[in-house]
């Protein structure tokens, strides 16, 4: 199947695409990396007037250090990514994360910023980059502003961005010398997470100082498990130890029901996930 | 319409085509380049995988006005002077196929795995081949015409 007829629009700056947004109005649709957007538009499910393709703004591209952070561009494909050393150094549970997204056709088009302003409840990138706190930065025609991870995502395919902005980059604070995993279950090759959990913890002469953990599709939006993150700081980096954490991974979830396994199913993974991702990402 | 120009299997070209043509249509329509096959609706088989810039992409994902600037490589491409690449080889010696719609997909992912690491082990080899289905062979041959490749050094090579 091929889409229905667009306009298409390749602008060169995010100023001309923003531009191009406004007079396309809510029919207009944003193109990045295509690999979520095109299958959509094949099957119909959208029917856009105007396409804007992001894919010639050089700007928006490559990671950079900034002081005690990385700055991810919004449309790094999802292989540079994996590939960036300073990602790999800084914010391990991405490179764990995105080794494990899609395959490698898809990753060499699919983009960081793609991905999150898709917001899939079952995409890959969203739990990571939730626990690690990053910060939105969103260009509109009035200016850019920037989102908290916390107020990101709102629901099911909805985020913070609105009709007519971009997302431009995601600003992540440095976990220099945290260790990072991510823990994803499928039942094929190549799928969607049914549960995945993503930890960064710090580890101190054997003891987690520090844990961060973020769940994917254990509700309508990523979220962060904090009843575990404090069970876990000051706790000896041990199986027993970890596993009593992990025990409320759970707690205040609303996971899907669904052919891949029903809501409880889910709670009980989000458990044995959550033990075996902290305890691999404390290298214990 | 909107016009691209674009380098093909070495060759450049330039045409008028609607944004939204698929790049696998508009390789095997236009360039009558039918090596390049349709497996499917989803994205999910791999069967049309071709390399843009070097790396490998689901042309059935991309449109042809995406590709506007850029090099495409096809499984029609890949010989040089009448020589088959060293991954087509491969695939022909280890008997890698049995219907072989599968087969230009997963020899062009082929190259790319092997572009990105020479010597992969059987478990990388599968992983890089996973947006690659096959319902014929059970993987095993193309498993080890991958590896017969590799130590004929054909990631040195491609
Ligand atoms: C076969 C297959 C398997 C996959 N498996 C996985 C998987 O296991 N895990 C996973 O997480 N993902 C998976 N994906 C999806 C993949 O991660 C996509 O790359 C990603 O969801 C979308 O990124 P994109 O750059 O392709 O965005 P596009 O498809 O171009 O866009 C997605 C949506 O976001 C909007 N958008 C994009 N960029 C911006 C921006 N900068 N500002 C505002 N809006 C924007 C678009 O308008 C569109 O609505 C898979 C995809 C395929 C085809
Ligand atoms: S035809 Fe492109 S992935 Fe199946
Ligand atoms: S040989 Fe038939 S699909 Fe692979």
């Amino acid at each position: 199947m091929i889409p229905a007829q667009f306009e298409y629009v390749a602008p060169t700056t995010v100023e001309e695409a923003l531009t191009a947004l406004a007079e396309g109005g809510e029919d207009a649709k944003v193109l990045a990396g295509g690999q979520s957007l095109l299958p959509v538009l094949r099957m119909r499910l959208n029917v856009p007037s105007v396409v804007v393709d992001l894919g010639r703004i050089d700007s928006l591209r490559g990671v950079r250090d900034d002081g005690d952070a990385i700055v991810v561009g919004a449309m790094t494909t999802h292989s540079d990514v994996f590939h960036d050393p300073l990602v790999r150094e800084h914010a391990a549970v991405l490179t764990e994360a995105i080794e494990q997204l899609a395959d490698p056709q898809v990753r060499h088009r699919g983009t960081f910023g793609g991905a999150l302003a898709h917001a899939d409840p079952a995409g890959d990138l969203g739990a990571p980059v939730l626990a690690l706190g990053a910060t939105f930065t969103i260009a509109g025609q009035g200016g850019t502003r920037t989102v908290e991870a916390d107020d990101f995502f709102e629901d099911l395919f909805t985020t913070a961005v609105q009709e007519g902005e971009l997302l431009t980059e995601i600003r992540i604070p440095k976990y220099t010398g945290w260790g990072g995993h991510y823990e994803k279950f499928v039942r094929v090759a190549h799928q969607w997470p049914i549960v995945a959990v993503a930890a960064a913890v710090k580890v101190d002469g054997g003891t987690i100082t520090e844990a961060r953990v973020g769940l994917t599709n254990m509700g309508s939006t990523p979220l962060r498990a904090r009843s575990v993150e404090q069970a876990l700081a000051g706790q000896p980096a041990t199986d027993e130890a970890v596993r009593a954490a992990a025990a409320s991974a759970a707690e205040g979830t609303n996971p899907p029901s669904d052919l891949n396994g029903d809501a409880d199913y889910r709670r009980h993974l989000a458990t044995v996930l959550t033990r075996r991702a902290v305890l691999a990402a404390a290298g214990a | 319409m909107t016009r691209i120009s674009l380098k093909v299997d070495g060759a450049s070209c330039s045409d008028d085509v609607e944004p939204r043509m698929l790049l696998v249509h508009y390789l095997r329509e236009r360039l009558g380049k039918t090596g390049t096959v349709i497996g499917c609706d989803t994205s999910n088989c791999g069967a049309c995988t071709v390399h843009l810039d070097g790396k490998s992409v689901k042309s059935c994902n991309v449109l042809a006005v995406q590709a506007d600037g850029h090099e495409v490589t096809t499984i029609e491409g890949l010989a040089q002077d009448g020589e088959l690449h060293p991954v087509q080889k491969a695939f022909h010696d280890c008997h890698a196929l049995q219907c072989g719609f599968c087969t230009p997909g997963m020899i062009m992912q082929s190259v790319d795995l092997l572009n990105e690491n020479a010597n992969p082990s059987e478990e990388e080899i599968r992983l890089g081949l996973e947006g690659n289905l096959c319902r014929c062979t059970g993987y095993h041959n193309i498993v080890k015409a991958v590896q017969a490749a590799a130590s004929e050094g054909a990631g040195a090579s491609a």
